[in-house]
């Protein structure tokens, strides 16, 4: 992702930190869905499901890990940035 | 006072708004990110980081404890994932275990129809049961409900296998859940007589 060219206000990080909460959430709450089916197939006997499984789980952690890499630099931009 | 207010009706841009005080009378608003100084006075820029995370004002806690929790909800998300490779390592190690072995049980004329005999299949520490039911025929299943793995207990005259746990009732015929809260059947040992003495030869997990 690209780093912000200027620094955000506080107001206005904390609207994008609402909006980057919002998707984790989201992908934190399919990503225990996953684990739960994931792990009922497997003691169920259904061994198909168990790698593209956590593929996708990989995937929703690095999508995860990458926004609050943003949020960071973000910060890293405000804090550089004259008080606005 | 006098000056402040603007006595005319017909000011450009401020039609209609006489006795009204022209904007520029007020000391410009602070911004929120200026309300709060910290204590020693310097910029932002040279305050340690520690200091960002014990905000004193409303604004900046806010953002704090949201950000904090995105923090969280992403370890959170690593622990997901490290628990999907954790189940994709088990399944290699089970794959890698290859075909279970042949194991004996009893010897037939030692069931009794209507009687229930415990085994260990395919560890020592995977509890099962073998049923002979009236007709004769045999039926195995791993011991452990698919709920909370407590212990279940056949009953061959009434068809059923029960956990007393949770009341979850199974079908002797087929494993299957009738009743109560446990989500798959129990897995089946299957069977094998050869001269007279049983055997168990492979476990069968199902989803259904």
């Amino acid at each position: 992702m690209a780093t912000p060219a200027r620094g955000f206000t506080r107001e206005q990080r904390t609207t994008i930190v609402y909006g980057i909460l919002g998707f984790v959430v989201v992908l934190v709450v399919l990503q225990l869905w996953l684990l739960t089916a994931t792990m009922n197939a497997f003691l169920g006997g259904d061994r198909a499901v168990v790698l593209p499984a956590a593929l996708v789980s990989t995937g929703c952690l690095a999508l995860n890990a990458g926004l609050l890499r943003y949020l960071r630099r973000l910060e890293r931009a405000a804090t550089r940035a004259p008080a606005r | 006072m006098s000056d402040a207010v603007d006595p005319r009706i017909d000011s450009p841009g401020r039609e209609g708004l006489t006795g009204t005080a022209r904007s520029s009378v007020y000391e410009p608003a602070a911004e929120r990110e200026q309300i709060t100084l910290p204590p020693d006075g310097r910029p932002d820029s040279a305050q340690p980081a520690w200091r960002g995370d014990f905000p004193v004002d409303w604004p900046a806690d806010q953002y704090v404890a949201r950000r904090d929790f995105t923090r969280f909800l992403v370890l959170t998300s690593l622990a997901f994932t490290v628990g999907q490779w954790w189940i994709a390592a088990q399944q290699w190690w089970r794959e890698r275990r290859g075909l279970l072995p042949l194991k004996r049980i009893a010897r037939l004329d030692d069931v009794a129809p209507g009687s229930v005999l415990t085994f260990a299949y395919p560890g020592e520490n995977d509890p099962c049961f073998l049923v002979r039911r009236r007709d004769g025929t045999l039926l195995a299943y791993g011991q452990k409900c698919t709920h909370l793995s407590c212990a279940v207990i056949p009953d061959p005259d009434r068809g059923v296998i029960r956990c007393p746990c949770h009341e979850g009732l199974f079908d002797l015929g087929s494993g299957r859940p009738i009743a109560g809260p446990p989500p798959r059947p129990l897995p089946r040992v299957t069977l094998e007589v050869r001269r007279g003495e049983v055997y168990a030869t492979g476990i069968e997990e199902r989803t259904v």
